[in-house]
C-alpha cells in the first residue's frame, strides 16, 4: 500500500449526490435551448434552411453552326456572360450602385431607371444589367464578388452573324421563346430559352438546338454558391450545311444593297438555293444579345419591311416575265398554231377597251419569237384572249405559279393565280374577260414569289421538271414536280429567252455574257394600272417593280435567277438584269476557276446598234 | 469477498449506454458523409471504437493504485509530451496539436486529459482533508495551469478548457469550502471580461471566434456562419426531424464539420427534438451511472478518478450541445462518443477503462 494511500476518509455521498442533481440541471437547461429552437422557432429555422439549398443553374448549349456548300461559316456561336443584378437586398442594393456605376460604366441614374422599371416584378428575378460583358466588366464582378454580392455572372450563348444583313432574311434570328410555344412544348423549352424565330434559325431549330446541361450548386441562406454537386454537360447543337454560296450571296447582296427588292438564285438540277437576297434588310446580330424594344418596334413598323424576306414573301405583279408562261401554255395547248403573228401598231382593242403595248409606236407584225424577245404585249393580249383564263391557269399552276414551292423556310407565301373558279368563289361573279387581257402580260390579279418565278422558268428550260427549293445540303428526299412539257415548245420558248440578251433588240441585250448561253426574260410591272398611271402623273404614277429572270445554259439550266427591284422608275432589264447578271457569270467564272468577281463593263461584249428605242433600250444605252 | 479483480465486475449497464451512444454516433456519421467524398468514415470511427475497447480493457487491467503511484512520472511525461509537440509538433489547420508515432499522429492534449485525472486524484487523496486550504487550492491551480498554458500555446483553447472542470470537482469532492467555491466562481466571472480585455493577445482565430460568437449577424460568411448554420439545422429539424439522411442541413454540407464538432446538429435536424431527447438522456444516463461507480468505489483515490472522467465527459457534452444551439462561441470541443476522431474516441475508452478498473476492484483489498 502505497503511503499517500491511507483509506481513513468516507466518500463524500453528499456532494455526488448534489453533482447528479446539477447534471439532471444541466441537462434540462440543454434540452429547453433545443426546445426554443426546435419547436418554439421550428417555423423561422425551416424557412432559412429552405432558402439554403440547391439551384439548379442551367449550361446553355450554342446553337448549331451553320455552312454554307463549301463549309464557310455562315452563323456560329460563342459563349459570353451577362452580368445580373440581384434585387433581393434592396439596401445593399442601393449602398452598391455608386460601385457599380463607377466599375461597369452604367451611369447611377440608368441603373435607377432600370430598377423602377422592374419594380413589380418579383425580386428573385435579377435584372441584365449588362448583357454582353466585356472582359474588364467580367474582371471587375470576379474580383468584387466579396463586398458586391449583388452583381452575378450568367454564361449565355449567343448567335454570331459574321456576315451580318447579307443573309439576313434567309438565315432569320433567334430571340426568346414566346409564351405560346412554352405552353405548347413545356416539356422543351423552359422560359428564356433562344429559339429560332426566323427563317433558317426557326426552320432548322429543332436540328440546331442543344441540349443544354444542368449544374446543381449548393447555395447557402444568401444565395452564394457554397460548391457544385453534379454537372450535365452540355450537348452542342449539331451544325448544318446550306446550299448557299457564300461568294454568289456576297455579289447578289451587293447589288441589291441600296435597292427594295430581292433575288433568288437556284441550282436548275437539284433545286439548292445559292443565294437569296432581300433588301432592305436588318443586322440579325442585333437580336443575338437582346433588340431593345424601340428597335423592335421600328423593324416592325418600317413601311419598308426589313423583315419580310422578299424573295418568298413578296407578292408581286410578274409583269412581262409572265410571257414566257403565256407562250408556252400558246405551244402546248395547240390553241393557236405555232406560227400565230400578230400586227402591234402599240395598241389594241379587247372588249371594247383600249390595251396599250409598252411599245407605243408598235412592233408592227410579231410572231410568238419576236414577241418573247422584244416582249410585245399586243402579241400576248392576243394569245391570251385566244387560250382563255383557265388555259392560262392551268399552265401557270402547272409550272408552279400560285402554290407555294414548298421551299424549307417559314413563311412562304402561296402568290395567286386567278382563274373563273378562284373569282366565283372568292367575289362571287363571273371572271371578266377583260381581265384576262392583263394577267396576259402579268397584271392584273395575278402575283408570283421571286422563287416561284424561278423555278417555274428553270421548269421550262428542262422540259417540265419542278426541281424542290431548298436550302438545307445533302437532303435526299426532294420531291421534284412533273409538268411535261414538249420539246418543240421548250426549244421555241428557250430560244425566244436566248434572243432577249443575244439578240440586238432584245429587251436584256445589255446583259449578255462570253462563252455562256446566258438566256432570260425582263419584266416591268406597273404598280398603278395604266390609266391610273396617267392620271397620278409624274414620277409616282409611272413605280415598276422591275423583274428579270435569267439563266444559263439555255436549255436545262445549271442556274436560274430571278430578281426584282420594287419602287424604280426604270425598267426590269435595266434594274434587276444586272443582278441577275452578275450572279450568272460569278456562278461560272467560279465554275472555270476564276476569281468571282462582281462583273465589270470590260466582261461585256462590245454592244451592236440598237434598232429599236424603247425605255429598255434608252436604259440599255445609259 | 472475492480477491481478483474480473472481467465480470465490468460495470455492464454503462457499457450498454457506451454502445447505444458510439452506436447513434456511427450511424449519424454516416449519414452525413455517405454521400460525400468522405464516404466510409463511419468504418473508420467502428476500428477506432474497436481500439478503444481494446484500451479500455488494457487499461482496466492496470490496479489504478500503481498509476497514481506513477502520477509524478506520468505529469512530468505529459509536460514534456507536450513541450515536444509545440517544438516538432506537427501542424494541421495552424495549430500544433499532434506528434507522429510510428505513422501515426497522436493528439499528446487528450492524453494529457488522462494524466490530469490521474495526477489530481492521487494529489487530493493525499491533502486527506475535508477542508482545503488556500495554499492546497493553489497547488491544484499550479498543476492544472502549467498543461492548459502548454495547450493553449498550440493554440487549443477546447482541450485546454477541458482540463479546470477536472480540478474544480476535484476540489469539490475534496472538501472546498463553499466560501472559496464562490469567490473561485466569482473569480472566473471575473476573469472572462479580462479576457476579453486581453483578447488581443489571442491567435486571430480565436478573436473571430469570439467576435462572431458576441455578433453572429454581422459576418454571415465567416464562423458566424457555422454558428447560423449549425442553429438553422437544430431549429428546422423541428420536433420530429427530417427523417434519417434527410437534413438538408446536414447532406448539403451546411452545417460545418457536420460529422464530428456539430454532429449534434446533424442529429438535431435528422431526428428532432425526440432524438436529442434521446441522446442527452442517455449522456445524463451515462453520467449518472458514472457516479454511481463513484459512490461505491473502494476508496477516494478511485472517486477522485471516477469523477474526473465523469467531469470532462459531462463538460465536453455541455460545451458541445451549448455549441450547437450558440449558447457558446465555436470552440472545436467534440461530442464524446458520437464525433468522429481518432484520437478523442480513444480517450474516451481509455478514461472508461480507469472506470472499469475502479469498479472492479472495489471489493478488492
Amino acid at each position: 500500500m502505497a503511503p499517500w494511500n491511507v483509506i481513513d476518509q468516507k466518500i463524500p455521498q453528499g456532494r455526488l449526490a448534489l453533482f447528479s442533481y446539477i447534471s439532471a440541471a444541466l441537462v434540462i437547461f440543454l434540452l429547453v435551448g433545443f426546445w426554443k429552437l426546435q419547436v418554439v422557432q421550428s417555423e423561422h429555422y425551416a424557412d432559412l434552411a429552405d432558402k439554403n439549398g440547391i439551384r439548379p443553374i442551367a449550361i446553355i448549349a450554342p446553337r448549331g453552326a451553320m455552312l454554307d456548300r463549301e463549309g464557310r461559316v455562315l452563323v456560329d456561336s460563342y459563349p459570353s456572360f451577362s452580368i445580373l443584378l440581384m434585387r433581393d437586398n434592396p439596401k445593399l442594393l442601393e449602398r452598391s450602385l455608386p460601385q457599380i456605376e463607377e466599375g461597369l460604366g452604367i451611369a447611377k441614374e440608368d441603373l435607377q431607371q432600370q430598377l423602377d422599371a422592374a419594380k413589380f416584378e418579383p425580386k428573385f428575378l435579377p435584372l441584365v444589367v449588362k448583357p454582353a460583358a466585356s472582359e474588364a466588366d467580367i474582371e471587375f464582378v470576379d474580383s468584387h464578388r466579396a463586398d458586391l454580392p449583388v452583381l452575378e455572372l450568367e454564361m449565355v450563348q449567343r448567335r454570331r452573324y459574321p456576315f451580318g444583313e447579307m443573309l439576313a432574311n434567309t438565315i432569320g434570328y433567334v430571340g426568346e421563346v414566346s409564351p405560346q410555344e412554352l405552353e405548347k412544348n413545356p416539356d422543351r423549352y423552359k422560359p428564356g430559352d433562344l429559339v429560332g424565330k426566323a427563317g433558317l434559325e426557326r426552320e432548322y431549330n429543332d436540328q440546331i438546338v442543344g441540349t443544354d446541361g444542368m449544374k446543381r450548386v449548393v447555395v447557402n441562406s444568401v444565395g452564394k454558391v457554397i460548391r457544385t454537386l453534379d454537372n450535365i454537360d452540355a450537348i452542342p447543337g449539331k451544325p448544318i450545311q446550306l446550299t448557299i454560296d457564300e461568294d454568289l450571296q456576297r455579289i447578289a447582296d451587293t447589288d441589291l444593297a441600296d435597292k427594295q427588292g430581292a433575288v433568288v438564285a437556284m441550282d436548275g438540277h437539284t433545286g439548292e438555293i445559292l443565294a437569296m437576297v432581300s433588301r432592305p434588310t436588318f443586322d440579325p446580330n442585333d437580336f443575338a444579345v437582346r433588340i431593345p424594344a424601340q428597335e423592335w418596334a421600328a423593324l416592325n413598323s418600317d413601311p419598308n419591311t426589313p423583315l419580310l424576306n422578299r424573295a418568298i414573301q413578296a407578292q408581286l405583279a410578274p409583269g412581262s416575265t409572265f410571257k414566257i408562261i403565256m407562250a408556252t401554255a400558246m405551244l402546248e395547248s395547240k390553241a393557236l398554231p405555232d406560227d400565230f403573228t400578230a400586227f402591234c401598231p402599240g395598241q389594241a382593242v379587247f372588249y371594247g377597251r383600249v390595251f396599250h403595248c409598252w411599245q407605243a409606236k408598235g412592233h408592227g407584225s410579231v410572231d410568238l419569237h419576236s414577241g418573247i424577245v422584244h416582249s410585245c404585249d399586243v402579241f400576248f393580249y392576243n394569245v391570251g384572249q385566244r387560250l382563255g383564263i383557265d388555259k392560262i391557269y392551268h399552265y401557270a399552276s402547272g409550272l408552279g405559279l400560285g402554290r407555294r414551292t414548298g421551299i424549307d423556310l417559314p413563311g412562304e407565301e402561296p402568290g395567286l393565280m386567278p382563274s373563273e373558279e378562284w373569282v366565283q368563289r372568292v367575289y362571287h361573279h363571273k371572271w371578266y374577260a377583260g381581265e384576262t387581257i392583263s394577267v396576259a402580260i402579268g397584271q392584273g390579279a395575278v402575283t408570283v414569289t421571286p422563287i416561284q418565278l424561278a423555278r417555274a422558268y428553270n421548269a421550262v428550260a428542262s422540259g417540265g421538271v419542278l426541281v424542290q427549293p431548298h436550302l438545307l445540303k445533302n437532303v435526299t428526299d426532294t420531291k421534284d414536280e412533273r409538268f411535261p412539257l414538249s420539246d418543240d415548245t421548250v426549244e421555241k420558248v428557250t430560244q425566244g429567252m436566248y434572243g432577249v440578251i443575244n439578240e440586238g433588240g432584245g429587251t436584256g441585250y445589255a446583259l449578255r455574257l462570253q462563252n455562256v448561253e446566258f438566256s432570260g426574260k425582263s419584266g416591268t410591272a406597273q404598280l398603278m394600272s395604266y390609266q391610273a398611271g396617267s392620271k397620278v402623273g409624274g414620277r409616282a404614277g409611272k413605280l415598276t417593280n422591275g423583274w428579270f429572270v435569267g439563266y444559263a445554259p439555255r436549255r436545262n439550266p445549271d442556274i436560274v435567277v430571278a430578281a426584282v427591284v420594287q419602287g424604280s422608275t426604270e425598267h426590269g432589264g435595266t434594274t434587276a438584269g444586272p443582278v441577275v447578271r452578275d450572279i450568272v457569270k460569278a456562278y461560272y467564272d467560279k465554275k472555270n476557276g476564276r476569281l468571282a468577281q462582281p462583273s465589270t463593263a470590260e466582261n461585256i461584249p462590245p454592244s451592236r446598234v440598237i434598232p429599236v428605242v424603247d425605255p429598255e433600250a434608252e436604259a440599255q444605252t445609259r | 469477498m472475492k480477491d481478483r479483480p474480473r472481467v465480470q465486475d465490468f460495470d455492464w449497464p454503462l457499457l450498454g449506454i457506451v454502445g447505444v451512444i458510439s452506436l447513434l454516433g456511427v450511424l449519424e456519421i454516416y449519414s452525413s458523409t455517405h454521400a460525400s467524398a468522405m464516404a466510409g468514415m463511419h468504418w473508420r470511427q467502428l476500428m477506432w471504437i474497436g481500439i478503444g475497447i481494446v484500451g479500455m480493457f488494457l487499461i482496466s487491467r492496470i490496479d489504478y493504485h500503481t498509476l497514481l503511484d506513477q502520477a509524478p512520472i506520468l505529469y512530468l511525461v505529459g509536460i514534456a509530451g507536450l513541450l515536444v509537440v509545440l517544438v516538432v509538433g506537427y501542424s494541421r489547420l495552424g495549430a500544433k496539436r499532434w506528434i507522429s508515432l510510428g505513422g501515426q499522429t497522436l493528439q499528446v492534449s487528450e492524453l494529457m486529459k488522462l494524466i490530469i485525472i490521474i495526477v489530481l486524484a492521487r494529489y487530493f487523496n493525499e491533502v486527506r482533508t475535508d477542508r482545503l486550504t488556500l495554499a492546497d487550492l493553489a497547488k491544484v491551480a499550479a498543476l492544472t495551469l502549467v498543461p492548459v498554458g502548454l495547450i493553449l500555446k498550440q493554440p487549443d483553447l477546447g482541450t485546454a478548457m477541458m482540463l479546470v472542470p477536472v480540478a474544480l470537482v476535484g476540489a469539490f469532492f475534496a472538501g472546498i469550502e463553499w466560501k472559496h467555491l464562490a469567490v473561485g466562481l466569482l473569480l472566473i466571472a471575473l476573469l472572462v471580461p479580462l479576457a476579453w480585455n486581453m483578447r488581443h493577445h489571442l491567435k486571430p482565430y480565436q478573436q473571430q471566434r469570439i467576435e462572431t460568437f458576441l455578433h453572429p449577424e454581422q459576418d454571415q460568411r465567416g464562423a458566424g456562419y457555422q454558428i447560423l448554420q449549425s442553429e438553422i439545422a437544430v431549429g428546422s429539424g423541428g420536433f420530429w426531424g427530417k427523417g434519417f439522411g434527410k437534413g438538408s442541413q446536414n447532406q448539403l454540407g451546411f452545417v460545418p464539420v457536420r460529422y464530428s464538432d456539430f454532429i449534434l446538429a446533424a442529429l438535431a435536424e435528422e431526428q428532432g427534438f425526440i432524438g436529442v431527447c434521446v441522446v442527452l438522456l442517455l449522456y445524463l444516463g451515462l453520467i449518472l451511472r458514472l457516479v454511481d461507480n463513484a459512490q461505491k468505489a473502494k476508496d477516494r483515490a478511485g472517486m477522485y478518478v471516477v469523477m474526473g472522467v465523469t467531469a470532462i465527459l459531462g463538460f465536453h457534452v455541455l460545451v458541445n450541445a451549448s455549441m450547437v444551439i450558440g449558447y457558446v462561441p465555436v470552440t472545436g470541443i467534440p461530442l464524446p462518443l458520437m464525433s468522429y476522431g481518432g484520437s478523442t474516441t480513444a480517450f474516451v475508452f481509455l478514461a472508461f477503462g480507469l472506470v472499469m478498473n475502479v469498479r472492479m476492484r472495489r471489493f478488492v483489498n
